[in-house]
């Protein structure tokens, strides 16, 4: 569905992507994980036409993205990583301009913005000014009006950035409703959770390129299952084992606070980071 | 075709804000036309003639030009440097299949829309203050193509300026000096002949000029059309150069 290939774009001296490949299959939920600056976002503009690439090829549904590419733009739903939506409109004007500009009939329209409203629980603040809704609500209308066209694509740029737990999860469903309509999807994120619960396939983005590309349970599969955290006072070393009784015993020779539990993809993530950081 | 279909959604985004406020709008059209009548026509001039006519006669072309100015410039800089910087809801249009000089084409559409009505409104203030004017299509085209000429450049101030107050800066530099000096208050043959040719270049100096002797039944100079077609086709390519730019 999505190919990409030696994929580069540079500011001045800066290589944000470098010369980056990905394969992304038809009704596939993938995730790209990776530190501040590792090129995701950047990423996602190249993928939804916001930004042209230095060099490299992006083809989508077999068909070469260039700024021309409206045939492409018809096909992709874009959830920028910043609320962009017009606080002096309603949520009903919103939607209905989205479909304008992808050439709906007012008929059809109408028609998908009350099934729309409906799936996102959100009919009741059909005419309610943007600038009246909540952080999760604008959130969710921004979701749903990427979805209005009824595109095979969508792209999610941290779509639940700066939203607290609870809002976070009321999302996380509305995008699990999502993946079970077929649709392939690319979220870029930096809740390892988010991605852990939503994604099929999860690519670890380092200084611009996908180095780690697996399922959630193959990325847990390079650590071991329990993790020994120990606060020394001054920072926190972490040492992983095979089971709990290893690292118990390892704990009575430690001083400080010690937490013993069983690794997550935070570990795997968090020890990824480290080591490029080293780099 | 395609053209047509893809303007629908530019000139629908307008227009609801436009309904929206449309008393709010419609009555800050009125206001600065009607201080400058007040001031300059009945207070300074306390009624006397210019070029042969009376100056309130004389007068309110050239405060129609300046309302068709002010309000198409106004209409498409204000709303477009707040979606582009504040709110970030422009980038909806760039993601969007439409093309670029649609986009820009049709705001500055509006933009000459909003003109046309602020200008309509000043006539029919005109009308209060007994002066009639001759009010003919060629008279409501030139407002048109000047509000043209300031959507587009209102378009291109709000593709370069990165906040509100740049948009200021823009419109104390460009927009003020022609407020006063294009031949809206007085004839541009009182200046002295270098500001004079200055403000001949200037594309508010034309569209008085023209309105004003539409108004009084004289002829004018054919070139000024020209003149005026010749910025709305340079500031509208300026303006879809950036907004390309700014789309990749």
């Amino acid at each position: 569905m999505i190919e990409v290939r030696k994929l580069v774009k540079k500011y001045s001296d800066l290589t944000a992507v470098n010369n980056l490949d990905l394969s992304i299959k038809k009704g596939q939920f993938y995730g790209l994980l990776g530190p501040n600056g590792a090129g995701k976002t950047t990423t996602l503009k190249m993928l939804s036409m916001l930004l042209t690439p230095d060099s490299g090829e992006i083809l989508i549904d077999g068909k070469i993205v260039n700024r021309k590419s409206r045939d492409v733009k018809t096909i992709i739903g874009v959830v920028p990583q910043h609320v962009s939506l017009q606080k002096e409109t309603t949520v009903y004007e919103t939607l209905v301009l989205h479909g304008l500009l992808h050439n709906m009939k007012f008929r059809v329209i109408k028609q998908r913005i009350d099934e729309l409203l409906n799936f996102a629980e959100m009919s009741t603040m059909r005419n309610k000014k943007i600038e009246t809704l909540s952080g999760g609500n604008k959130r969710k209308l921004m979701i749903i009006r990427s979805m209005l066209h009824k595109p095979s694509v969508l792209f999610l740029d941290e779509p639940t950035i700066g939203l607290d737990p609870a809002i976070r999860r009321v999302i996380w469903d509305l995008l699990k409703r999502l993946k079970t309509d077929g649709l392939t999807i690319i979220l870029t994120t930096h809740y390892i959770e988010e991605a852990n619960i939503l994604c099929d396939v999860i690519g670890f983005m380092s200084r611009g390129s996908v180095v780690k590309e697996a399922s959630p349970f193959e990325h847990m599969k390079g650590i071991k299952p329990v993790i020994l955290e120990n606060f020394n006072g001054n920072n926190t070393e972490y040492f992983y084992f095979d089971n709990r009784e290893e690292a118990s015993a390892a704990a009575v020779e430690l001083d400080g606070e010690v937490h013993i539990r069983k690794t997550n993809l935070e570990d795997v993530y968090v020890s990824f980071t480290k080591d490029r950081r080293l780099e | 075709m395609r053209f047509f279909k893809e303007l629908k959604p530019v000139i629908w985004d307008e227009w609801v804000i436009f309904r929206r406020h449309f008393f709010k709008i419609s009555i800050s059209a009125i206001i600065n036309p009607i201080l400058y009548i007040v001031a300059f026509g009945l207070g300074v001039t306390g009624g006397t003639s210019l070029s042969g006519v009376s100056y309130l006669k004389f007068l309110l072309p050239g405060v129609i030009a300046l309302t068709t100015m002010n309000s198409s410039y106004k209409a498409i800089s204000v709303k477009l440097i707040t979606n582009r910087v504040y709110d970030q809801s422009f980038e909806q249009f760039l993601i969007a299949p439409i093309s670029i000089f649609t986009l820009c084409f049709g705001k500055s559409l509006f933009g000459a829309f909003r003109g046309l009505y602020s200008g309509l409104l000043i006539v029919v203030i005109g009308k209060f203050f007994n002066i009639t004017l001759n009010i003919t299509p060629g008279f409501m085209a030139i407002m048109f193509l000047n509000g043209l000429v300031f959507g587009s450049l209102g378009m291109l101030g709000a593709l370069i300026a990165n906040s509100h107050a740049d948009m200021n800066r823009f419109g104390t530099y460009v927009m003020l000096p022609m407020t006063f000096l294009c031949g809206t208050f007085f004839s541009t043959n009182q200046l002295p002949p270098f500001l004079r040719e200055l403000v001949y270049l200037m594309p508010l100096t034309h569209a008085s000029a023209i309105l004003r002797s539409i108004s009084m039944y004289k002829s004018f100079y054919l070139g000024s059309i020209f003149i005026l077609l010749a910025y709305f086709i340079l500031f509208q390519t300026l303006a879809y150069r950036k907004c390309l730019k700014i789309s990749t």
